[in-house]
């Protein structure tokens, strides 16, 4: 389970997030949704505690994560997969070696971290690409090795930003399908940040809307879609007038 | 004008914070043996023998310029042979490992600065993090080890073609035989003077490479950042060179 409780973050003087409370339980998928700058990778930062937040709790597994000393914080990420916005793959290494990396950290064998991170690639359709280095592949591609380099380790929490953004829809489909597998397969428990509300819906138990740094609204699928609030019409239909005026991001 | 005195001397404490906490930190990553060492020998080898050749440069026409501008200085009062205690004392103790370091303060503190400063706004250092790699172990450390083995080689090379450079200068253009240059060379030379200009090239090697990566670490802001990562790094390690070289006079002579 993750959990946030009260989380408060800002940038010197201007803050982002606002008392978040936050509920992911075991072996559940939530997506969150929210305008551009409204920290929804900050909030994944917080979680995973590349970012410190300035108040609040966060929960991961039962443990703090705010609290922990650099060992249980090394025990705690080694059980998360995170995909970052924009790929973050190491440049000096091959796609490959990026895959293995976390699997080679963890003491498996190079032969079978080898062949776990090929099979991983050829389940995000980089089969062929085990070899190329990051700069020579395309922005889409190198968002799905960062994908093949979250999950190789099959982590119990995968921390997704924007998985499918900047992706064709057949590798949208594709990438959906591959974070309901995870899910199905070893109970991961998931935070999908996403643009994409069609990949929101298929993908996730719970949809939460993130406005000016807290939470506005959660809900199943089912309900977002049914949702008269304005703030969800407006995501849901993807029309701007639909849009409480003045209530543009970071403000 | 008091606001801006306030605002520098404040940006000024958090530097000395965070260069603190980035020193305590490299400290505390030497234990990390298995990830540091085999990482060195890759950056010796770019650290190293890529600033072979401009060093050897500069040190070529230092060794010139010092020994015809001491023979200028000394025709008539002086006897020419001390074109030899001029040229060595002062590429040994002095010009060899300071010109040196201020110039790799510019090549490889940069690089550094840059390399790293790429892998934060990238948020490459986010994935070591969250690979559980301790990216001092794996980033910084490496490169600070490598400067400190590397740059003595390089100011050995440079005080060899720096002298070389003014013996040859002294035959040729000046009235000068071997003899003489040498008996120039060997007249106040004392072992530490040997010594000496290797202790300094280690210590200019750490601190170009910490600083460049203290800066690089705690990059900011895309390519702009980069980029000014990168100018910091420079200024700050040359002046930290020229105060560690009068620290080193004072302590050392
Ligand atoms: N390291 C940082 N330092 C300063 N400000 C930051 C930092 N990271 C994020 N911010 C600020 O926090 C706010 C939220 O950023 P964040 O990246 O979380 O937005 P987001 O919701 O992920 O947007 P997008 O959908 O465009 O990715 C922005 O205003 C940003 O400027
Ligand atoms: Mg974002």
């Amino acid at each position: 389970m993750i959990r946030l409780t009260g989380v408060s973050k800002g940038f010197g003087g201007t803050s982002v997030l606002t008392g978040l409370d936050l509920e992911v339980p075991t072996g559940t998928t939530l997506a969150v949704i929210g305008r551009s700058g409204t920290g929804k990778s900050v909030l994944l930062k917080c979680v995973a505690r590349l970012l410190y937040a300035d108040a609040g709790f966060v929960m991961v597994g039962g443990e703090d994560v705010g609290q922990a000393d650099p060992r249980a914080l090394r025990r705690i990420r080694s059980r998360m997969g995170y995909v970052f916005q924009f790929a973050a793959l190491f440049d000096s290494m091959t796609i490959g070696e990026n895959v293995e990396a976390p699997l080679r950290r963890e003491g498996v064998p190079p032969t079978e971290a080898r062949r776990r991170a090929e099979a991983v690639l050829e389940r995000v359709g980089l089969g062929g690409s085990a070899d190329s280095l990051p700069a020579e592949l395309s922005g889409g591609m190198r968002k799905r090795a960062g994908i093949a380099r979250a999950v190789v380790a099959e982590p119990d929490y995968l921390l997704y930003d924007e998985p499918t953004t900047g992706l064709d829809p057949v590798t949208t489909a594709v990438i959906d399908e591959l974070m309901v597998g995870l899910k199905r397969d070893l109970g991961a428990t998931g935070i999908v940040v996403t643009h994409d509300i069609r990949s929101a819906l298929r993908v996730a138990d719970s949809v939460a809307l993130l406005h000016e740094g807290r939470l506005h609204t959660e809900g199943t699928p089912q309900e977002i879609r049914d949702s008269t609030d304005p703030l969800v019409r407006a995501f849901v239909e993807g029309k701007s007038e639909l849009w409480p005026e003045h209530s543009g991001p970071g403000r | 004008m008091l606001a801006w005195i306030g605002r520098q001397a404040t940006s000024l404490v958090a530097l000395v914070g965070r260069a603190a906490q980035f020193i305590w930190s490299i400290l505390a990553a030497i234990g990390d043996v298995r990830t540091w060492v085999p990482l060195t020998a890759v950056q010796v080898r770019r650290v190293g023998v890529d600033s072979i050749p401009v060093a050897v440069f500069i040190a070529l026409f230092t060794g010139i310029v010092l020994a015809l501008q001491s023979s200028y200085t000394f025709t008539g009062i002086v006897p020419l042979y001390f074109v030899g205690v001029l040229v060595g004392k002062s590429i040994m103790l002095e010009l060899g490992p300071v010109l040196t370091g201020l110039v790799l303060a510019g090549r490889v503190g940069a690089n550094i600065a840059a390399e790293i400063g790429t892998m934060r706004v990238t948020e490459q250092i986010d994935a070591l993090e969250m690979m559980a790699w301790n990216p001092v172990s794996y980033l910084v450390v490496p490169r600070v080890a490598a400067g400190i083995l590397a740059f003595p080689i390089i100011v050995a090379l440079a005080l060899v073609a720096g002298i070389g450079a003014g013996w040859l200068t002294s035959i040729s253009l000046l009235d000068l035989s071997t003899q003489e240059f040498v008996r120039g060379l060997r007249m106040f030379y004392e072992p530490f003077d040997l010594s000496y200009p290797l202790i300094k090239a280690a210590s200019f090697g750490a601190i170009v490479a910490a600083v460049g990566a203290l800066h690089g670490y705690h990059t900011r802001g895309g390519a702009a950042g980069v980029g000014r990562a990168a100018t910091r790094a420079v200024v700050m390690s040359c002046m930290l060179i020229l105060v560690f070289d009068a620290l080193w006079a004072v302590i050392l002579l």
